[in-house]
């Protein structure tokens, strides 16, 4: 395989707190390579964003990074940001998941994206303009000679999402981080969104990283995916194998959580018990033992780590499901009614046992 | 359940809230306007000439000859208040100037980089907070003279703390928006954030200061008159206040302090007025759907 885009090796990211360090990300690796969709998944407070930010030199300073970030054979980590002025927004930059306050609000639209274009590919003002409009028409924003003139307030979420998809384009990146593009979005103007990142990825061979909490969401767009709980990386497969052979509970939870079309109607969604843990005081053993149905006594003590149990498939879990050890884990929490972690096995019974 | 009513994008979409500046604020930019351009124009209008005594009686009362009436010396007060204004508006808008030039400008340095920079000019202006202002001002004005430009420069000087306070608390607020963020994944550096992306946010409440700033330092300038601090040379509105307001004066004549006293007034008042409307008028981001 050619050397990828971007390379993460085992980054940690921690934060000094009062109460002691905080271990935001822990150990997370991955290779995207040029063109692809890489979809990191998890629920709020699990590390996705902390990791996009670290990609994105937007850490504070206190922030205490390890580990390795290789773009293109470069160093990211070791940049800064005054010296590599052409490196942020010309080969890789993000899209923010609230449209409101990621633009300013002061500034018309227009002067807003004309402005990378002039700082990195120092066009003339006037150019800058005629580029701009360009862009927004790319990113389906109709009548957009008028629009450059509006202010963001003017626009509704949706046209804003747009507006700050053409600023994150506009110098052309080979990455773009999508955190959560769509969250503050009408559900109606979601997919749209989605749909023009992924035909805009396409049409100019560009590499997304795409966050969401909802793995609906990266289904029909990674190429890979990684699950994330808790800062570390859960499971990490190719969408397809992701799909048809999940062994994570975590992951099948997560899926789980959100309706699908294939679904009998009236069934029920199952949430999952609980909230992510401590990120400061994680204990010893998997952090999601308190929360999983296949919790086996191990998992309390002992954290799995992440192996491949084949070429492109890791998975961090005592008893993975699908396996033997995990369907004896899932029977014999079944038969006590409580899982070793205290958790009880009946708030899955009824909503398992609903569906009709 | 009980789901918030959605609101259609395509109804909100295009709704253009009509703003006006309404009546009030033309009326009080007229007489800014009117008192600016007599200020500037005083030399050649056709009034008498303020410094000359006896152009009528010794305080004659506002009538056809002296509009505003004269004062002990007999000098034509209608003269005098325009001239007086010059200094007036002179030492209000470049104290102002000065205070939002070096107070914005440290306070934005203050909130946007934070950490010991931030202490070092945030301790710096409470020392200058805490020290009374005026005693600051009788300091200054005493040792370095009573000219003019120290006059302004003084109350220029009071005026830094407080502008750099607002300048660094609604830098602090906007640095934490992530437009911020976005410019910087978009390659921007610290310098063209603090200009391009931080300035016109913060310009909006200082536009507002700086008319109010103003009003506050003509009056500030007449307090300074009362102490005998102010310009030495010329006069002001404050220092012809303070010439009209013997016992005797006040008695005998009291349009001598009454005229520069209401023009004072009601400059003050204008600017005040026209300041507050300008910021709701301009402040774009309360504009329609923005508040969201």
């Amino acid at each position: 395989m050619a050397t990828p885009l971007l390379s993460v090796t085992d980054l940690q990211v921690g934060f000094a707190t009062e109460r002691g360090l905080l271990r935001a990300v822990d150990g997370v690796s991955f290779d995207l390579a040029e063109g692809q969709t890489l979809g990191i998944v998890g629920e709020s407070g699990s590390g996705k964003s902390v990791t996009a930010k670290t990609l994105m030199n937007l850490l504070p300073s206190y922030a205490r990074v390890e580990g390795s970030v290789m773009f293109d054979g470069r160093d990211v980590r070791a940049m800064a940001a005054e010296r590599e002025r052409h490196f942020w927004g010309v080969e890789m930059t993000m899209v923010f998941q609230d449209p409101m306050t990621s633009l300013n609000p002061v500034k018309k639209v227009g002067e807003q994206i004309a402005e990378s274009l002039r700082v990195h590919l120092k066009r003339s003002r006037r150019e800058a303009r005629d580029d701009a409009g360009d862009l927004l028409q790319q990113v389906g924003v109709p009548e957009s000679k008028k629009r450059l003139t509006q202010y963001p307030h003017e626009l509704s979420g949706g046209l804003r999402q747009r507006v700050v998809i053409a600023m994150a384009l506009a110098c052309s990146p080979r990455l773009l981080i999508a955190d959560e593009p769509t969250t503050a979005l009408d559900v109606t103007v979601q997919k749209h969104i989605l749909d023009l990142l992924d035909e805009l990825r396409e049409e100019r061979g560009m590499a997304m990283i795409l966050i969401t909490h909802d793995l609906g969401v990266v289904k029909g767009r990674a190429d890979q995916i990684m699950v994330m709980y808790a800062g570390r990386t859960m499971e990490q497969a190719d969408t397809a194998t992701l799909f048809s052979e999940m062994r994570h509970p975590y992951t099948e939870a997560l899926l789980e959580t959100i309706p699908r079309v294939d679904m009998a109607s009236h069934s029920r969604l199952v949430p999952i018990p609980g909230s992510p843990p401590d990120a400061v005081d994680l204990g010893q053993g998997c952090p999601f033992a308190e929360r999983c149905r296949y919790c086996s006594a191990s998992c309390l003590i002992d954290q799995p780590s992440l192996e491949q149990h084949r070429q492109g498939h890791a998975c961090a879990c005592h008893a993975p499901v699908g396996t033997d050890a995990g369907a004896a884990a899932h029977a014999a929490n079944h038969e006590t009614g409580v899982t070793p972690a205290g958790l009880d096995m009946g708030t899955f019974a009824t909503a398992v046992g609903e569906k009709t | 359940m009980d789901t918030p009513p959605q609101v259609d994008p395509a109804e909100q979409f295009g709704v253009v809230v009509a703003r006006r500046l309404g009546f009030g604020f033309w009326i009080a930019a007229a007489w800014i306007i009117i008192i600016v351009a007599a200020a500037a124009l005083a030399p050649w209008l056709p009034i008498a000439d303020p410094n000359e005594t006896g152009v009528g009686g010794r305080m004659d009362g506002p009538g056809w000859s002296n509009w505003f009436g004269t004062d002990n010396n007999g000098r034509d007060m209608f003269a005098r208040t325009i001239w007086g204004a010059r200094v007036s508006l002179i030492v209000g808008f470049f104290s102002v100037l000065l205070g939002i030039c070096v107070g914005g400008t440290l306070g934005m340095i203050a909130g946007y980089f934070r950490g010991i920079v931030d202490r070092i000019i945030s301790f710096s202006v409470f020392v200058l907070l805490a020290y009374p202002g005026l005693v600051l001002a009788l300091l200054i004005v005493g040792l370095a003279g009573q000219t003019l430009p120290i006059v302004a420069m003084t109350l220029g000087i009071v005026a830094i703390a407080p502008i750099a306070r607002l300048s660094r608390a609604t830098t602090l607020a906007y640095s934490e928006r992530e437009f911020v963020a976005a410019a910087r994944v978009l390659g921007a550096t610290d310098r063209r954030i603090m200009v391009r992306e931080l300035l016109p946010n913060v310009l909006i409440p200082m536009g507002a200061l700086t008319l109010l700033g103003m009003a506050i330092t003509i009056v500030a300038e007449g307090g300074l008159a009362f102490l005998g601090l102010s310009v030495e040379e010329g006069f002001s509105w404050g220092k012809m206040i303070v010439l009209g307001s013997s016992p005797r004066t006040l008695r005998e004549g009291p349009w001598v302090a009454m005229f520069p006293i209401g023009a004072m007034f009601v400059t003050v008042l204008a600017l005040n007025f026209a300041g507050d409307r300008l910021r709701e008028y301009f402040d774009v981001r309360e504009l329609g759907i923005g508040a969201a």
